[in-house]
């Protein structure tokens, strides 16, 4: 077996295995662990610029990475001119780059502020760096190699779906350079390391609020199941 | 009408003495924990002065409570879709830093320093980085600094007192001051519940009681910005939200909360007030100078035949229905209308009450002697009549209980005086004048209520002062669960090691 196959038709499977399975038993047996941890009681300022700045820009990011593969007839569609495509890279280029900005002040903030430090955990540590690849080698790869948003959606939006129904094209992502692999690799490492991390918090993001009742109020006894005499 | 039950603390503070018993006595039982090492779910803090955390009734820098825009009714902290984009990071929430960096001493260095010239001290240490800590603040730093020109002229309620009176009370032979213990008020209309993107906060039904579901809570953190009283707090190592609990699991026994319990002064009184909930609503949106009036009137008579029934098919057992006849809440808050909530300008319709403090008479100095400011004989008298004489301004007072409306605390105040008279006549002089019984009837008491006032205040026994009707654990849901299952579920404590990033 060489590498391209472990690394592109079995890490995935084994990587998005583990994502599901333990984030799925987190969320229904151990839902006191889920948080998003936040430190901002602890430290206020530098986490402005760091967490507005790269949550912003990697939400944003992986917005468009999303449309690119459930619709990539209509982002080639939007590409055919020029101008929209030009529009399109620079956007994107410029939010992954305030992804990247917010992210090294996030980690700066780790290790330079002390009460952060002591509630850091080993975790956290190795997610910032994870993410810190994965962000960089995103800026990387859309510099270096022009007009991503057009490519993906001939290579990526295939290569996903052919690992969605189980028959991994590893000949789509094979002749690749080696930083667009790492990307990917990388990015299924973050998938991995995601159930055991406080990145959980993504998938809590509080939509509902938007609908729900102001006030919750909550009868501790079945009244209506009661009513015996 | 929407009948429902509620557990209501009453503070007397014109009994409260600072001792700060109360608060330690919450410490021990709920927050002597690792990261909540800073909250004091029972504070009492020195008025005038800037409370903990500093100046929280700052609304204008913190956020908190509901303001009135127009005809709506909306969070001062954000829209539901303002919070959701706020998410990342949200500008009104405290820092650490406005409440103070907890800290020990290492004591451990008495023992083991060296063998040296000088004594070996214990030095003062963060309790989160556990580093050499220079402490600049701590829980009731401006304890008893009523006049001080740090704390006391920092105090937002001070807005609108005059600025000649603000000065006066700077002046040592005027200082005055009064203390003010807080917990959380579990409020009809909570703020933090409202504001919680995840809506872990909820109130219970049954007894009021406002809680965080531990597992729920995603420390979106803004319930801390949203409660206008601070509340709420962040425990920074678990990621979760706490607040008071009221002491449930204590009340569900039959037990008073552990801040009530233990009071020195006895100040504190418990007891069941039955509301409408569907006039809240209406009376969280009234102006600002209706707001007690609307709040009164949200609670219920419960001699009031209709009010029963209607508890009655909400599930409120008879038990609760007689502990709300009985109970010394009621009689302060709506029968006598002495007690007011606190804040009520944040229309989050708090349910904890309040009996203003009377105060001294401003003095003056004349020869080198303390002169009161008033004929020598009849101060009470007098101070009835010019109330404005009274050391702690009205307007202070009104800003803190009655929204701004003067009128409400004069009639308090006019109350609480005439009790004073009546009860000093007849006591001392041993007969009551027609004078006095004047001032009664100005006040609007007879002499019986004026008795009965008296005796709950000054000499009501257990019994009384805790008016606990039984809980009926045993027909709550988790009666419907496997009791096997059950059982391994409850009691105080974290279900799930509470580690960070788990
Ligand atoms: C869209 C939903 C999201 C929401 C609502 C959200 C919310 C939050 C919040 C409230 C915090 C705590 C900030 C604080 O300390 O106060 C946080 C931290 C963090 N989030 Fe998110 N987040 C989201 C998406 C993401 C995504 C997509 C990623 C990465 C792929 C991410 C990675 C992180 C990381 C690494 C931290 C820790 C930052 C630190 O070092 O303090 N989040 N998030
Ligand atoms: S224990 Fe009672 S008297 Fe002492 S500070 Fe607390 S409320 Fe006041």
């Amino acid at each position: 077996m060489d590498w391209n196959t472990f690394f592109f038709s079995i890490w995935p499977y084994i990587s998005l295995t583990i994502f599901l399975v333990v984030t799925i038993y987190r969320s229904i047996l151990r839902p006191f662990t889920i948080s998003s941890q936040s430190s901002q009681l602890l430290e206020n300022k530098r986490l402005y610029w760091g967490s507005i700045s790269f949550h912003y820009g990697i939400v944003l990011v992986l917005v468009g990475h999303l449309i690119a593969l459930v619709i990539p007839k209509s982002v080639v569609l939007w590409n055919a001119a020029p101008l929209r495509l030009y529009l399109l890279e620079i956007t994107g280029l410029g939010l992954g780059l305030w992804a990247v900005a917010g992210l090294l002040i996030l980690v700066f903030r780790r290790v330079a502020v002390r009460r952060v430090q002591v509630v850091t955990t080993p975790m956290d540590a190795v997610v910032l760096v994870v993410l810190l690849v994965s962000a960089i080698s995103g800026v990387l790869v859309a510099t270096l190699y022009r007009f991503g948003s057009y490519w993906f959606t001939g290579v990526f939006s295939p290569y996903l779906l052919s690992l969605a129904t189980f028959s991994p094209r590893i000949d789509l992502v094979a002749p690749l350079p080696w930083l667009i692999k790492l990307h990917v690799i990388n990015n299924f490492v973050l998938a991995a390391i995601f159930p055991f991390s406080r990145l959980v918090h993504i998938f809590t993001y509080p939509i509902g609020y938007l609908i729900r009742p102001w006030q919750i109020v909550l009868w501790n006894r079945k009244i209506k199941a009661q009513k015996i005499n | 009408m929407n009948v429902r039950a509620h557990m209501s603390m009453l503070f007397h503070l014109d009994k409260c003495i600072g001792c700060h018993t109360c608060s330690i006595a919450c410490k021990n039982l709920w927050t002597d924990r690792k990261g909540a090492e800073y909250m004091w779910w029972n504070n009492v803090e020195t008025r005038p002065g800037t409370g903990y955390p500093t100046r929280w009734e700052d609304q204008r820098h913190y956020r908190g409570g509901w303001e009135l825009k127009g005809s709506k009714l909306r969070l001062r902290l954000h829209s539901r879709a303002g919070g959701l984009g706020k998410i990342f990071y949200n500008p009104a929430l405290p820092t650490l830093d406005d409440y103070y960096e907890p800290f020990t001493f290492r004591y451990q260095d008495l023992f083991n320093a060296p063998a040296g010239d000088d004594q070996p001290t214990a030095i003062p240490i963060s309790k989160i980085t556990g580093d050499p800590l220079d402490i600049q603040t701590g829980p009731n730093w401006d304890d008893d600094l009523g006049g001080s020109g740090i704390y006391a002229s920092n105090d937002p309620s001070l807005d609108g007192v005059p600025e000649e009176v603000r000065r006066q009370m700077n002046e040592l032979e005027r200082v005055v001051f009064n203390y003010l213990p807080r917990i959380c008020n579990h409020c009809l209309n909570p703020a933090c519940a409202a504001a919680c993107p995840s809506g872990a906060i909820y109130k219970r039904a049954e007894d009021g009681v406002v809680l965080v579901n531990e597992n729920k809570c995603r420390a979106w953190r803004m319930c801390v910005a949203a409660c206008p009283y601070k509340k709420v707090y962040y425990n920074w190592s678990t990621g979760k939200s706490e607040k008071c609990i009221l002491c449930f699991p204590r009340l569900e026994t039959g037990q008073a909360p552990a801040c009530a319990h233990s009071c020195v002064g006895r100040i504190r009184y418990m007891g069941v007030l039955l509301y409408d909930a569907d006039r809240i609503p209406d009376a969280a949106m009234v102006p600002d100078e209706q707001l007690v009036e609307a709040h009164r009137k949200v609670i219920l008579d419960p001699f009031d035949p209709e009010v029963i029934a209607g508890a009655r098919a909400n599930g409120i057992e008879d038990s609760w229905i007689e502990a709300a006849q009985n109970s010394p809440a009621y009689k302060f808050v709506k029968e006598w209308g002495i007690a007011l909530p606190l804040h009520a300008e944040y229309r989050t319709m708090a349910m904890m009450y309040y009996i203003p403090p009377l105060s001294p008479v401003v003095s003056v100095i004349e020869n080198e002697l303390f002169k009161l400011d008033l004929a020598d004989e009849r101060h009470d008298f007098e101070l009835f009549q010019r109330l404005d004489a009274a050391r702690l301004p009205v307007k202070y007072l009104a800003n803190l209980f009655s929204a701004g409306n003067e009128q409400i605390i004069r009639e308090v105040m006019h109350k609480l005086l005439a009790v004073r008279l009546y009860m000093r006549h007849k006591t001392v002089r041993g007969s009551v004048n027609g004078d006095t019984l004047g001032y009664l009837a100005e006040a609007g008491l007879t002499t019986e209520k004026a008795e009965a006032i008296y005796k709950l205040t000054t000499l009501p026994n257990q019994k009384e002062q805790f008016v606990i009707p039984q809980y009926h654990r045993e027909t709550a849901v988790e009666a419907w669960k496997d009791p096997l299952a059950h059982k391994g579920e409850v009691g105080f404590g974290f279900i799930q090691p509470p580690q960070r990033g788990e």
